[in-house]
């Protein structure tokens, strides 16, 4: 059973060759373009709502930052898109590789920074140090900005994959414990079948506020850089 | 198929049929019909995007549009993805030995 329950979180190949670049690719083809005002009600639905979420989301950025607005939406479809794909049964879901979310992290976050250290160094490195520390204190709390800076593409990238990890492994571990206890004791298993179908709708939630998270967070390290 | 130059997305781009339809090769000529596809790398990418406006115009670019057509993907992409992982669920079968 140990085997079979991480198994669904190895990476697909076809003999040898990674299938996951395949499956990373699919999510765009969910999303048509087109070049008329008017369209059908797939992309009416969903240009409706990346109008909203960029709206939303760039609104607290000046102009410097509202270049990084493809950027932070792509961004946000690209995780939202993969992580409610990934709770179809059997599909595999690329943000739970950790080398993704690294990758993804990583750039962002030293882009923010770097971006920051290359215009207003001043208040870049203000950053380190919050109003109103007593003296003595100083050196230390430094170090610990410090750190905490250094941590924040690591946290990025751990976050996303430990929760859509774990949202996943519980659902496969509650569904199969329904199917057992459905010899066994009927009873239980309708409640066990319904703790199921709640944590089903926690994963829709979670899905989706994970890559609300992931890019909210990069557009305030960009909003404290630009 | 028709063979076209550029991007296949409505008929209106199409020039005259060269080649017949699938359906009208007679079943003698089948390997002869497919040695004549064109298999180059910017051959199968148009037989690709050729395949997905079909699907697209067909399904999804109509004006009352339904559920159905991005379903029917969405249950492709399943047996798409049972069908990778099927050596790992082969040992999950309901027996009494392993």
């Amino acid at each position: 059973m140990n085997e079979n329950l991480f198994a669904s979180f190895i990476a697909p190949t076809i003999l040898g060759l990674p299938a996951a670049v395949l499956i990373i690719l699919f999510p765009p083809l969910l999303i048509p373009t087109s070049k008329y005002l008017i369209n059908n009600r797939l992309i009416t639905t969903q240009q409706w709502l990346i109008k909203l979420t960029s709206k939303q989301m760039m609104t607290m950025h000046n102009t410097k930052g509202r270049t990084w607005s493809l950027m932070l939406v792509s961004l946000i479809i690209f995780i939202a898109t993969t992580n409610l794909l990934g709770l179809l049964p059997y599909s595999f879901t690329p943000t739970t590789q950790l080398s993704m979310n690294l990758a993804m992290a990583i750039p962002l976050w030293a882009g923010a920074v770097i971006t920051g250290f290359r215009s207003k160094i001043k208040n870049a490195l203000a950053h380190f140090l919050p109003q109103g520390t007593p003296t003595p204190l100083i050196p230390m709390l430094v170090i610990i900005e410090t750190i905490s800076l250094l941590i924040q593409p690591m946290a990025l990238a751990v976050r996303l994959t430990a929760n859509i990890t774990a949202g996943h492994l519980l659902m496969h571990l509650i569904g199969s414990a329904t199917l057992a206890m459905s010899t066994i004791n009927l009873p239980s298993t309708l409640i066990i079948f319904t703790i199921l179908i709640l944590l089903t709708i926690l994963e829709i939630a979670v899905a989706l506020i994970q890559a609300y998270v992931f890019t909210l967070l990069v557009s305030l390290y960009l909003h404290d850089n630009t | 198929m028709a063979s076209v130059v550029g991007i296949f997305s409505h008929s209106s781009v199409s020039v005259p049929v060269k080649d017949k339809k699938l359906l009208e090769v007679k079943l003698g000529e089948l390997p002869s019909w497919i040695l004549m596809r064109d298999f180059s790398p910017s051959g199968i990418f148009g037989a690709f995007q050729r395949g997905y406006y079909r699907y697209y115009n067909k399904y999804i670019n109509v004006k009352k549009g339904s559920i159905s057509g991005i379903t029917m993907v969405l249950a492709c992409y399943v047996l798409f993805s049972y069908s990778f992982s099927y050596k790992h669920l082969k040992h999950e079968r309901l027996r009494k030995y392993h």
